[in-house]
C-alpha cells in the first residue's frame, strides 16, 4: 500500500550516489562553483519541526533535502510529533552534536527561547521557521503573523463592514493561545477592527488546533449570536470544523469564514472553491522552502558569528477567495513529492 | 434515598442547567440544547465503549488511537478511490483485530489491561503513522457521498451524532441489561474468580469486551470524521482518552468493575456538555475554562467521598 515509503529512502540513496559521481567527474568551475561546493560539503544542518506529519514542514523538508543532496551537506531531522518536551530534548541532543545550522520551529513562544541562545552560545547558527520565539536567532524565515491577522480582519471588514448591511459581529476561533500565531496575529486582527467602529468581536475562544473542538465551539457561538456575520479561525485545518458547524446551521455563504494556511491545495484552495472558506490568507510554504534553503546556504557559506546580524525573511501573503481559488495558486502534495517546492 | 455518585453528579448537572437557563440568554432553547448534546456525543460514544470495558474490570487506553488510525486509514482508502463500503469494512476489520489482540493479551497472556492497552495504543499509532496514513490530517474526499450523513446529517432536526449516541446507548443498555454476555460482564467485574468458578467463560468474554470497545471507538471515529470532513490523528496525543475515562467514572462507573451502566455515562457526559456549553456562551478564556472544569469535577468527587465514605464493606480490591 505504502510502497513509496520504502522506496523513497532507496531512491534518495541512489540519487546521492548519482550526485556524488557527478562531483567526482571534473566539475566545471567558473570561479565560484568549487568554492561553494567546498563550503557546503560535509556541513550539518539540524531540523526540529513541530511534527513531520503536516504540510508545512513537509514542504520545507522537501526543499532542504533536494538542496542538500545536490551540494553534499547533511540534514538531520528530529520529529517530536507536537510534543514540546520531546522537541526540547531533540534540540539539546542536536546542540551537543554541534551542527553548523539548527532550524527551530517552536510550538510555543517561550518554550525554546533559552535553547535559541544556548545553540548560539555553542557556535551554532540558528534559523527559526514560521514561528518565532522572543529571542532572535541568525534568521527568521516565515509568515508575518501580524500582517496575516490584519489581512484577515480586512477580509472580514469587506464582508461585514459599513456598507454590507450586516451586523458587523465577528468571532475568533484560536488554536493554542500560547503559540506565536495567536500571540501576534490577534493584535494584528484587533488593530484593524479598531479602525472600524461598526465591527465588534462577540466571542473569542480556543480549540486546540482540533477541528472537532472548533466545530463544538462554533456551533455554540452560532446559536448564541444568530446575527453573527464573520469568523476568523487561525488555521485552515481547524477551520474545517468551523466550516462544518456553519454549514450545519444552514448559514454557509451568509457567515464569512476567514482563515490562514500554507497553500496546500486540498486544505486551502479546495475549501475556498467549495464554499467552506470565504477567504484563506496564505503564506506559501513552498516559497518559504526556497527562502529557507537560501538562508541555510548563506549561513553555511558565510559562517557569521551566531546572533551577530539577525535577518528576517517574511513570506509575502496571498489571499485566496472564490475569484482566484482555481487560479493554481496552491500546490499539491503529489507535485511537491515529485518535483520539489515550485 | 442514598445519594450515590451518579445522583450527586446529576444534581450538580441539574443545578448548573437551571442556573445557566436563568442567567444566560439563549441557553434554554431547543437548538442550543441539541448542539450541547451533539458537542459531547463523541465523548459520550467513547464513554460507552470505555464504561463497558471498565464494568468488566478492564480499561481500554487504546480506544482513541484505534479510533483515529482506523478511520484515518479508511478515509485515505476512500481518497485513493476504494469504494466506501469496502473501505469501511477494511477499517472495521482493523479495529476487530486490534480489539481481539487486546482481549487476547489480557485474557490469555494475562497482562494487566492497563498495560496491554497502553502499549497497544502506542503500537497502533506508530504502525498507522508509518504504514497506513502519511499525514496527521486525512481529508474526507468528495466521493464519500452518503457517508457524510453519519456525522454531518440530521433527522427530524436532530443532529445525526446525537442519534448515533442514543442508538449506541440503547444497544449497550440492552446488551448489559438483558443478554447473557451483559450479565456475565457484571459478574466478571464484581468478582472474576467467582465468575470463573461459576462457569462463566471469562476469557472469551474478555476478548469480546475489547472487540466491542474497539468497534464503539470506530463508530465514534466515523462520526467525528464525517462531522468535520477530516480526521486528525493528533487526537491520539491529546487528553481525550482521559476525558473519556472521566466521563464514565464521574457518572459513577466504578473503576474497580461491576458497578454502573449506560445511565452513568449519560449523566457524566451531560455534566461535561452543560459545563462546556455554558462556559463557551460566557466567552470564558481557555485557561479559565480548564480551571472551572477541573474544580467542578473535583467537587463532585469530594462530595461523593464525604457522603459515601469508603470502608471495608464498600471498598473492593483493585479500587484506585
Amino acid at each position: 500500500m505504502r510502497f513509496r515509503r520504502f522506496m523513497a529512502p532507496a531512491l534518495a540513496a541512489l540519487a546521492l550516489c548519482y550526485g556524488a559521481s557527478l562531483v567526482t567527474a571534473d566539475e566545471y568551475d567558473e570561479g565560484q562553483i568549487k568554492i561553494t561546493r567546498e563550503a557546503l560539503k560535509g556541513k550539518k544542518v539540524g531540523f526540529v519541526p513541530l511534527s513531520m506529519g503536516f504540510d508545512l514542514p513537509q514542504a520545507w523538508y522537501e526543499g532542504l533535502k533536494r538542496d542538500s543532496e545536490k551540494w553534499g551537506y547533511e540534514v538531520i531531522v528530529r520529529d517530536p510529533n507536537w510534543n514540546v518536551q520531546a522537541g526540547a530534548q531533540a534540540l539539546n541532543e542536536l546542540i551537543a552534536q554541534k551542527p553548523d545550522v539548527l532550524i527551530f520551529h517552536p510550538l510555543e513562544m517561550q518554550a525554546y527561547a533559552k535553547l535559541v541562545k544556548k545553540a548560539m552560545d555553542n557556535g551554532i547558527n540558528v534559523i527559526q521557521i514560521n514561528l518565532k520565539s522572543p529571542n532572535n536567532g541568525d534568521a527568521y524565515v516565515g509568515a508575518n503573523w501580524y500582517e496575516i491577522g490584519a489581512e484577515s480582519a480586512e477580509q472580514l471588514v469587506k464582508a461585514c463592514g459599513k456598507d454590507s448591511g450586516k451586523s458587523g459581529k465577528v468571532a475568533i476561533v484560536q488554536g493554542v493561545p500560547t503559540t506565536a500565531t495567536s500571540q501576534i496575529a490577534i493584535p494584528g486582527f484587533e488593530d484593524v477592527l479598531k479602525q472600524h467602529p461598526e465591527m465588534s468581536i462577540v466571542a473569542n475562544q480556543s480549540a486546540d488546533w482540533d477541528a472537532t473542538k472548533a466545530h463544538a465551539v462554533t456551533s455554540t457561538i452560532l446559536k448564541q449570536n444568530p446575527d453573527l456575520c464573520g469568523i476568523y479561525d487561525l488555521w485552515e485545518v481547524q477551520a474545517m470544523g468551523t466550516a462544518a458547524a456553519i454549514k450545519e446551521a444552514g448559514k454557509q455563504g451568509q457567515i464569512a469564514l476567514v482563515t490562514y494556511g500554507g497553500g496546500q491545495k486540498q486544505a486551502g484552495c479546495d475549501n475556498v472553491a467549495n464554499g467552506n472558506f470565504t477567504a484563506d490568507v496564505i503564506a506559501d510554504a513552498t516559497s518559504q522552502a526556497h527562502d529557507l534553503v537560501n538562508v541555510v546556504q548563506y549561513l553555511l557559506q558565510h559562517k557569521p558569528v551566531p546572533g551577530s546580524a539577525p535577518i528576517g525573511i517574511y513570506t509575502t501573503n496571498k489571499v485566496i477567495t472564490k475569484d482566484n481559488a482555481d487560479a493554481g495558486l496552491c500546490w499539491t502534495m503529489e507535485d511537491l513529492k515529485a518535483n520539489g517546492p515550485r | 434515598m442514598q445519594l450515590s455518585q451518579e445522583r450527586i453528579v446529576f444534581v450538580i448537572a441539574a443545578v448548573l442547567f437551571v442556573a445557566f437557563s436563568i442567567f444566560l440568554n439563549n441557553f434554554l432553547n431547543t437548538d442550543n440544547i441539541l448542539s450541547l448534546i451533539q458537542n459531547v456525543s463523541i465523548l459520550g460514544i467513547l464513554g460507552i465503549g470505555m464504561a463497558q470495558a471498565i464494568i468488566g474490570r478492564g480499561i481500554d487506553l487504546s480506544i482513541v488511537a484505534t479510533m483515529a488510525m482506523s478511520v484515518a486509514w479508511c478515509l485515505d482508502l476512500i481518497g485513493q478511490g476504494v469504494g466506501v463500503p469496502l473501505a469501511l469494512l477494511i477499517g472495521l476489520a482493523m479495529v476487530v483485530v486490534i480489539g481481539f489482540l487486546n482481549g487476547f493479551l489480557i485474557a490469555y497472556v494475562e497482562i494487566p489491561a492497563i498495560f496491554a492497552t497502553l502499549a497497544m495504543g502506542t503500537v497502533v499509532y506508530g504502525f498507522g503513522q508509518f504504514f497506513l496514513v502519511p499525514t496527521d490530517i486525512t481529508y474526507l474526499s468528495e466521493s464519500a457521498g452518503w457517508l457524510k450523513q453519519v456525522g454531518g446529517g440530521n433527522a427530524f432536526g436532530i443532529p445525526s451524532p446525537v442519534i448515533v449516541f442514543a442508538l449506541l446507548c440503547l444497544i449497550t443498555w440492552l446488551l448489559l441489561r438483558y443478554t447473557k454476555p451483559g450479565r456475565y460482564l457484571y459478574a466478571m467485574g464484581d468478582n472474576p474468580m467467582a465468575a470463573r468458578v461459576a462457569g462463566i467463560p471469562t476469557r472469551p468474554m474478555t476478548v469480546f469486551q475489547y472487540i466491542y470497545a474497539s468497534v464503539v471507538g470506530y463508530v465514534a471515529g466515523i462520526v467525528t470524521a464525517t462531522a468535520v470532513d477530516s480526521m486528525s490523528t493528533r487526537v491520539v496525543n491529546s487528553t481525550l482518552v482521559y476525558d473519556v475515562i472521566l466521563v464514565a467514572v464521574i457518572g459513577g462507573v466504578g473503576l474497580s468493575g461491576g458497578k454502573g451502566g449506560v445511565r452513568n455515562v449519560v449523566v457524566g457526559t451531560l455534566l461535561i456538555g452543560i459545563l462546556l456549553n455554558g462556559m463557551t456562551i460566557m466567552d470564558m478564556p481557555y485557561t479559565v475554562q480548564n480551571i472551572v472544569k477541573g474544580l467542578i469535577l473535583l467537587v463532585a468527587i469530594i462530595v461523593d467521598s464525604i457522603l459515601n465514605p469508603r470502608d471495608e464493606q464498600t471498598a473492593q480490591q483493585g479500587d484506585i
